[in-house]
This record gives C-alpha cells, sequence and structure tokens, in this order.
C-alpha cells in the first residue's frame, strides 16, 4: 500500500513536471521583445553552445571513427566479407548513430549543465527577477535564443563530426595497415542513401531542442543556492539523456521503419 | 501613489500575508519594517507582481495591478525601477551595458543619447568612469549605486528597494540612504524601501509600515517611532540589550 502510494506520487510529479515545462515552452515561443536584442542574443548563443562545442566535437569524432574503423576490421575474420565493408559499416554506424545520438548525449553532459547552471544562478540571484521587473519576458529572452540557436546549429555538428569521424576511421586503418585508402573509401560510397543524412540531421534537431529546453527548465525553476543549481545541472543532464535515447527510438521507428 | 487593498498571500499551508492593507505615497520614502520572516519581501513581491495575491488589489495611481492583463502588467513594471538586496546586475555585462540594458529594450535612442543618459545616471549615483568595469569587479557599495543607477534610468514613477544596506558597512550604508532619498525628492517618485536596519528607518522613513506576523501591525513615521509603546515595535527597534538600557536611561531622565 506505501509502495503503490510512493509510485503514484512519483508519477504526480513527474506529469506535474511536464504540465510545467509545457507550460514554459508556449511562453518560450512568445514575440521578442525587440528583435534587434533577439539577433544579437541569438549569435551569442550559436557561438556558446555551438562554435564552443565545435573542438570537443571534433576530438571525439576523429578517435571514435578511429575505434569503429579498427573494431569492424579485427571482427572481420570471414574471407566472404569483402575488405570495402569496414568503410561501409563505419559510415553506417557514424551517420545513423554515432554522430548524431552519441555526440548528442556527450553534447547534453557540456550544453546541458552549463545552459542549467547558467539560467539557475540567474534565478538564484535574482536576475530573472530583474528582468521580469523591467518588464522583459524573461524565458523569450534568455532560452528563445538558446533553443534556436542550438537548434541551427546542431546539424552544422553533426554533419562536422560524420566527416571527422569517417576522416579518422581512414587514418586509424591506413595507420595500422588494416585497409587502403581505395577500399576504405569505396566502402564508404557503397549503398550510400541520402535520406540517411537526413535521418540523422532530423535527430540533431529534435536533439537539440530537447537538451537546451530541458536544461533550461531545470535552470530556471531551480530554487535555493548553488548547491540546488547543481542538483538542477544534474538533473537537466539525467534528463535529457533520457529524453534523447527515449526520442531516439521513435524517431527510429518513424523515419527508418 | 501605490495603493494596497486587502491583500492575502498564503504558500501551501503557511498564511504569509493577511488582509494588507495601506498606501505608498508619492514623493516620499515608504518603508516597510519587521523582522525576518514577517512577510515583507513577499507584500513587495506581490505589488511589484512577482507574486500573484490570493485576494485583495494594488493600485498604481488609479490603475488595478493585479486585474492587468501581462501586456498591461508590462506596461506599468517599465514605470518601475527595482534595487535588489544582492544588487541582480548581469554578470556578463559590464557596468555600463547593465545600466543601458533597459534604455536598449524599451527605447528607440541611439547609442549617443544612450550612452549619455548611462553617463548622467553613474554620475548621479558618483560612479564615474566606472563604464568598463564588470560587476564582480566593483565592490557591494558599488554594486548597490550601479543597481540605483540602472533602476533610474528609465526615469521610473515608482522606486522599490528591498534591503539596500544587507551586507554593507554603516558609512556606505548612510551613502546609499541618503542616495535613495535625494532621488526619491528629486524625481517625485514614489519610493519603498524594505529594511532592517533602524538607521535607516531615522534617517529616511517619511512614512513607516511595520509588518507583524503577515499583518499591517503598525503605521506610523520615523518620530512617531521613537515615541510608541507598541511592544512589538520596542521589541523590534530595541532589540539589543544595549539599545534596551538606552530607552531605559532616556525615560528615566524624562521622569
Amino acid at each position: 500500500m506505501k509502495k503503490n502510494t510512493l509510485n503514484l506520487a512519483v508519477v504526480l510529479i513527474i506529469l506535474r513536471n511536464i504540465g510545467k515545462y509545457m507550460i514554459m515552452l508556449r511562453i518560450v515561443f512568445s514575440r521578442p521583445e525587440k528583435w534587434s536584442v533577439f539577433r544579437v542574443r541569438l549569435f551569442e548563443e550559436i557561438q556558446r553552445i555551438g562554435i564552443n562545442s565545435i573542438p570537443i566535437v571534433g576530438v571525439m569524432s576523429v578517435f571514435m571513427g578511429g575505434v569503429i574503423a579498427l573494431q569492424t576490421a579485427s571482427n572481420m575474420d570471414s574471407p566472404l566479407l569483402p575488405e570495402y565493408t569496414i568503410g561501409f559499416i563505419t559510415r553506417s554506424s557514424t551517420i545513423l548513430e554515432f554522430s548524431p545520438t552519441i555526440m548528442s548525449l556527450i553534447l547534453a553532459g557540456k550544453v546541458g549543465s552549463n545552459v542549467a547552471s547558467e539560467i539557475g544562478t540567474m534565478k538564484t540571484t535574482e536576475q530573472i527577477d530583474a528582468l521580469e521587473i523591467m518588464g522583459v519576458n524573461s524565458l523569450t529572452h534568455l532560452v528563445l535564443p538558446k533553443i534556436l540557436g542550438s537548434v541551427f546549429f546542431f546539424p552544422v555538428l553533426i554533419i562536422f563530426s560524420i566527416g571527422l569521424s569517417l576522416v579518422g576511421g581512414w587514418l586509424s586503418l591506413v595507420m595500422s595497415g588494416l585497409a587502403s585508402t581505395e577500399t576504405y573509401i569505396l566502402g564508404i560510397r557503397s549503398w550510400f542513401e541520402f535520406g540517411d543524412i537526413v535521418y540523422a540531421l532530423t535527430k540533431g534537431v529534435v536533439f537539440a531542442f530537447l537538451i537546451v529546453s530541458i536544461a533550461s527548465f531545470y535552470g530556471y525553476y531551480s530554487k535555493g543556492g548553488a548547491i540546488d543549481v547543481g542538483k538542477s545541472a544534474t538533473k537537466a543532464v539525467v534528463t535529457s539523456s533520457i529524453a534523447i535515447l527515449i526520442a531516439n527510438f521513435f524517431l527510429t521507428q518513424m523515419i527508418l521503419l | 501613489m501605490i495603493t494596497v487593498e486587502g491583500i492575502n498571500k498564503t504558500f501551501g499551508d503557511n498564511h504569509v500575508l493577511h488582509d494588507i492593507t495601506t498606501t505608498f505615497e508619492k514623493g516620499k520614502v515608504n518603508l516597510i519594517i519587521g523582522q525576518s520572516g514577517q512577510g515583507k519581501s513577499v507584500l513587495t513581491k506581490c505589488v511589484v507582481g512577482l507574486h500573484d495575491p490570493d485576494t485583495g488589489s494594488v493600485i498604481y495611481n488609479g490603475r488595478n495591478f493585479t486585474e492587468m492583463d501581462r501586456k498591461e502588467k508590462v506596461s506599468v513594471r517599465k514605470e518601475i525601477g527595482m534595487l535588489f538586496q544582492g544588487s541582480a546586475l548581469f554578470d556578463s555585462m559590464t557596468v555600463e551595458d547593465n545600466v543601458m540594458f533597459p534604455l536598449t529594450m524599451f527605447t528607440n535612442m541611439t547609442k549617443k543619447e544612450k550612452l549619455d543618459r548611462v553617463n548622467f545616471c553613474l554620475d548621479r549615483v558618483n560612479l564615474n568612469e566606472t563604464n568598463a568595469l564588470f560587476p564582480a569587479e566593483c565592490s557591494g557599495g558599488m554594486q548597490k549605486r550601479i543597481a540605483i543607477a540602472r533602476a533610474i534610468s528609465m526615469k521610473p514613477k515608482y522606486l522599490f528597494c528591498d534591503e539596500p544596506n544587507s551586507g554593507l558597512d554603516p558609512k556606505t550604508a548612510i551613502i546609499i540612504d541618503n542616495l535613495i532619498r535625494e532621488i526619491t525628492y528629486e524625481y517625485d517618485i514614489t519610493t519603498v524601501v524594505i529594511t532592517h536596519d533602524m538607521n535607516s528607518v531615522i534617517e529616511i522613513g517619511d512614512t513607516i509600515l511595520f509588518i507583524h506576523n503577515g499583518r499591517n501591525w503598525w503605521e506610523g513615521d520615523r518620530t512617531s517611532i521613537i515615541k510608541t509603546d507598541n511592544p512589538e515595535i520596542l521589541d523590534f527597534v530595541y532589540a539589543s540589550d544595549f539599545m534596551k538600557e538606552i530607552r531605559a536611561s532616556m525615560r528615566a531622565s524624562r521622569s
């Protein structure tokens, strides 16, 4: 009986948070106070969320691409499988899963914690109240540029990640002598479908929206002091990671199958 | 003038404000005093619209603020300046950008006009040549003065100050008090100050509202607060043993 009550309470909390999140989104997507200010804010967020993420995306992509190629090559025991399969599998894994999903999970940690702690600190130091008192819609002013900036720039990061992963795969194979450049490129070009790129970019847009909106939600509704802001950042990362995995499942069902 | 009529506010089971009615007068420094946790900040947040009262209304010069929609509230809020307890300056912006922010958001002034206004406001709070600093590079007193400069940049009709002296040394606290009083008289605005500081009460309190247990317990001015026999106020004003001794000796010499 006690366990059932506890479960019900957890469900109610989740439902209440989803309701609050939806209400927040409705306010976020209001008309900005001044377009010139909004434009400046948008470019600031593209810089902070997108361009500042290029180094980590670059490093991760090169090494992950290399690892995917090496693991594929090391598992190619059958002589019936042609060597160019390594390139084909590296490309498919990268485009379908690694660059959009794994990279988004990594960015959920970097961007999500950054957004939640930034907005959470603004909340606890009354900077958000100061905006509201001035007559500024704080959610639109703070969150909308972050969401749009990430939704615009995540696809760029994904394309960048795909390119560098394939380069990483090529480097690892050539340097280890497991495959030649020609067969790797042949594998990459085999059975290529443009729809896979569309699928990857669609996932990127959805994941970008989830990461930034969920992180903003936890930041905006932070209460208390530094410890609570830290907790909000952790919740933001955990929740957005779970949301990415769930969305990934449904997007795959809808687009690929 | 701001009129508060019958405000009640609860948070869950906690009834914080009980039927508060008062008036904050134009051209005067109106103080809200009381012990911690009595509802001073909640009352102020209800007045500026950061909290919605459960019942009652707040009237700004005949305009019922509590019945307004968001758009109408925004138009009233543009007439409000607020100094927060922790200053609430935007830490990613320089001092100049902080003071300029409301002008950028709500006016069509040219860059030069905005800069002139910023320099005027900073000069008014004796902080010229701090334009390029970031809030983190400024002392607590400077941050309060920058926040005042930001609050007056839009020439507000109403100024709210939430514990403007907290965390400041007595001398800086007096400078901030004097600044608030001068600005109130100079621009003929309605100023509401929440404070615990008895120095402020005596120095700048044109009208004083004493909140106790979420109720309007007492109203008066700085002269009458010294003479009152209200036990809760005496307990607040003469909280320390030292102050109690002073009061006893004053009474003895009077008798």
